[in-house]
């Protein structure tokens, strides 16, 4: 399944609890969880150790728009608006870890 | 309602009751549901179980207790409620804490049954 998280890795608890109670998917990082998608931060090491388990995705036009776009993290795959909606359509079910 | 319309809807709370209305919305979602005979749980994780913490005492903030409401959920055939084990005692709590019978579960056991779901409703 697709899940969804749109909290910043370094300000809310969303990732974590996504990371620790999902079960292996695909995991979509959007508005200010596009952050967790990029290198140098806390919370890389998480991310990581996470690409083991699920397939990350981030939106490139919120990357682009907090200009971190050049810094994802190996692994991480971008997908603009389009790839946002095949993921969902793909996916039987989508939760936001709000 | 014809028998097989029924989905199995999944209300996960992870927020603290009254500081957010996220809470008390999640309630009138979940007894709307009930309504529509869906197959309705609930899950309680992060500051989400504290929604279920016994004792509350709303007078001195001048808001609607709506904890007595998660006991009445049986009324409504609302029976499923789980609540993250990893959770609880983050927060110093114990099944004994709370307002009413749940089913604790390990984030394990917790994804598994959020895998199973048609619906995710987030609060």
């Amino acid at each position: 399944m697709l899940h969804i998280i749109n909290k910043s890795p370094l300000e809310r608890n969303s990732l974590d609890a996504c990371l620790r109670i999902a079960e292996p998917g695909t995991i979509l990082l959007i508005e200010d969880a596009v952050y967790a998608a990029t290198r140098g931060t806390a919370t890389e090491t998480r991310v990581r150790e996470a690409l083991a388990r699920f397939k990350i995705c981030a939106l490139l036009p919120d990357l682009e728009a907090r200009a971190v776009a050049d810094r994802v993290i190996d692994g991480v795959t971008t997908v603009d608006y389009s790839g946002f909606v095949d993921l969902v359509a793909e996916n039987r079910s989508c939760q936001s870890w709000l | 309602m014809t028998e097989g319309t029924s989905k199995k809807f999944m209300f996960v709370n992870r927020t603290a009751p009254y500081g957010t209305v996220y809470a008390l919305e999640s309630l009138e979602v979940v007894l709307i549901s009930a309504a529509f005979d869906q197959d309705v749980s609930l899950a309680f994780i992060d500051d989400g179980v504290y929604q279920l913490k016994k004792g509350q005492q709303t007078k001195g903030i001048e808001t609607k207790n709506f904890s007595p409401t998660y006991r009445a959920l049986e009324g409504y055939d609302v029976e499923k409620l789980y609540v993250e084990r990893e959770s609880l005692a983050a927060r110093g709590l114990t099944e004994a804490d709370l307002i009413v019978d749940v089913t604790v579960l390990g984030s394990r056991e917790l994804g598994q049954l959020i895998e199973e779901q048609d619906a995710i409703f987030s609060f």
